[in-house]
């Protein structure tokens, strides 16, 4: 038998993920994730309510990225996560995950080879590209201006 | 009953975004970096077209919490401060709007690392 | 008779003497649970890292061998030892308590394999009398190495395979008891073209399927011949697809077939998917149930079959395939 036919015989007999299932967990979750968030940014405008729009996302934002940190450190956002799959990853509590859950992991090789060395290993793509995009966009918005009401 | 609403819009706006995030982790075999950095480039380019700020208005934190939300965020960053302050405002605009959370979330890690530790699972 | 017959080597006077073996939490739960000389109650074993909690059990399983064999180190002619970390400091840094001379292995979750054949061979020949073969392996440092960070939120999918925590060591000399090694056929590494690092099920079936039908024909033994063929780390489906495979080229595997990361966990755990990996699986399942199991008369003939998928960190990300080894000992009742 060659790689192609033991391929296809692979793609046969090994068991595929369950779709409705994780579909559904992901979307509950997330969707729960959302609700919080959205509580949180109500809460802190009843306390604070000369806090600009902007500043009300950030701390919004902060609120929620310091819950995570939280459970990461207690060792439960990885229980969550295997449950609620996408619904752990796509809020921004699930780039706060990767970033604190290899620090802590590597506090054993010390601070600054440990913990800071490794702090990126897995959100760094989404800085790179999130900063590269942004001065892409930067430059076509730059040449584009009358696009853009400039 | 508003209230009801709102977050019933929040509900479904977040989930339907990760629930389309799990079809991609179902059927391709990206990790969830590869899949955050799609999505974030992918509320960027909404933004661009104009077509998120429907989204936000609509979802409000269930189209902001996601990390679509934050690629929106930057975009808008980089739009606003370009057209107001010529190419500084290219360098400084996306970067600055996730100036807060990108810097409480490393100092976070940074002070949840030097206590915590890794749990046997 | 013929002392090597294809990549098989034939022996007369290698016994099994005696075993340990030490085990995780998870593992103690499982069927085996029991049958673990020792199990933890903390995977940390109370050190600053899981690497050092794997040393740590590690040299426990030596020292609780020697402990039962009331053997001196000076007694023990060699250390075969092995493990998946990096440089296989788990192995080094064990041996590093005991002044017995040390023999490094590496074969992935083959290794214990490895160590059996070669040891087999040191007392077959005469140059030895007492040799030590060991494996430790733990979830949580594999999972470092191999995967992603433990807290971190990711989902695991169905085809994963969860590390046993656990180190296993068999003592092989030219005489004690009635258990001996009969025979081993050394695998060659088979590589059918597995991209997928999580589906090292369906990476190894390949390299088990050839090792088994070349100890079956060097031997000429039939399947029947044996009343427990135990695969390594295959997994619930990977064994599936080695019974496939074995079908193809007209072998049927019956009730006396099981693969040890199949068995080796709780059935209702949903954490493990498709069961247990590692260097430890087949060794702890081994040295702990299997073994016991023989001294009670319940085994007569086991064919164990170790198996091992070869890739590294980045040798994936390389986008190359992934190829795998497997070695079949067998151990029988004189």
């Amino acid at each position: 038998m060659d790689k192609k036919e033991y391929a296809k015989l692979v793609r046969k007999v090994m068991p595929k993920t369950q779709h409705l299932k994780t579909m559904i967990a992901a979307f509950v979750t997330g969707g729960a994730i959302c609700m919080v968030g959205q509580g949180i940014s109500d809460i802190l405008m009843l306390i604070f309510p000369n806090l600009s729009e902007d500043n009300l996302s950030m701390f919004t934002l902060i609120t929620l990225i310091t819950i995570t940190g939280i459970l990461t450190g207690f060792g439960v956002y990885d229980k969550f996560g295997s449950f609620a799959g996408a619904g752990s990853v796509i809020p921004i509590t699930g780039f706060a995950n990767s970033v604190i859950s290899p620090a802590i992991e590597h506090n054993s090789e010390g601070i600054v080879l440990g913990i800071c060395d490794n702090m990126f290993k897995i959100a760094g793509p989404v800085i790179v590209f999130g900063t590269s995009a942004s001065i892409v966009l930067g430059f076509i918005v730059l040449i584009f201006r009358g696009a853009f009401g400039g | 009953m508003e209230t009801v609403l709102l977050y019933m819009r929040v509900f479904l706006v977040g989930g339907v975004i990760c629930m389309i995030a799990q079809v991609l982790i179902n059927t391709t075999k990206m990790t969830s970096a590869r899949i955050l950095s799609i999505f974030l480039i992918l509320g960027m380019v909404l933004e661009t077209i104009g077509v998120y700020k429907a989204i936000k208005e609509f979802g409000k934190a269930g189209a902001a919490i996601p990390i679509i939300g934050f690629g929106s965020t930057l975009a808008r960053g980089v739009i606003e401060d370009t057209l107001k302050t010529g190419i500084a405002g290219a360098f400084t605009g996306g970067v600055e709007s996730m100036a807060g959370g990108l810097a409480w979330v490393i100092f976070l890690a940074f002070i949840i690392a030097l206590v915590a530790r890794s749990k046997s699972k | 008779m013929d002392k090597k017959q294809g990549a098989t080597l034939f022996f007369n006077n290698v016994y099994v003497a005696s075993t340990s073996s030490i085990a995780g939490e998870k593992e103690g739960e499982g069927p085996f649970g029991k049958y673990f000389d020792s199990l933890l109650k903390k995977d940390e074993l109370g050190t600053k890292s899981f690497e050092l909690a794997e040393i740590r059990m590690h040299t426990y399983a030596i020292k609780h061998l020697l402990f039962k064999t009331k053997l001196a180190p000076e007694e023990v002619d060699c250390l075969l030892m092995g493990d998946l970390l990096d440089e296989i400091v788990g192995s080094s840094y064990s041996a590093r308590e005991f002044a017995i001379p040390f023999l490094g292995l590496y074969n992935a979750c083959a290794t214990f394999g490895e160590a059996l054949a070669i040891g087999s061979v040191f007392i077959e020949s005469g140059f030895m009398q007492r040799v030590i073969c060991s494996t430790s392996s733990h979830f949580s440092t594999a999972e470092r190495q191999f995967r992603f960070p433990l807290e971190l939120g990711s989902q695991r999918p169905p085809l994963s395979q969860w590390t046993v925590t656990g180190a296993g060591a068999t003592l092989l000399a030219s005489s004690g008891g009635d258990i001996k090694i009969s025979c081993v056929t050394i695998g060659k590494v088979i590589d059918f073209g597995v991209t997928d690092a999580d589906d090292m099920g369906a990476a190894m079936a390949p390299s088990a399927r050839d090792t088994l039908i070349n100890h079956l024909k060097d031997t000429k033994r039939k399947l029947d011949y044996y009343d427990m063929i135990a695969t390594g780390d295959l997994g619930k489906a990977g064994a599936k697809m080695f019974k496939l495979l074995m079908q193809q080229e007209g072998y049927t595997l019956g009730d006396n077939y099981q693969d040890c990361g199949a068995i080796i966990f709780d059935r209702e755990d949903s954490d493990v998917m498709q069961g247990g990996s590692g260097t430890s699986c087949s060794n702890i399942v081994f040295n702990g149930f299997l073994y016991k199991k023989m001294l009670e008369g319940v085994y007569k003939k086991i064919l164990l079959l170790p198996t091992g998928a070869l890739l590294s960190k980045t040798s994936t990300l390389q986008k190359q395939t992934i190829p795998a080894v497997a070695h079949a000992i067998a151990i029988e009742v004189k």
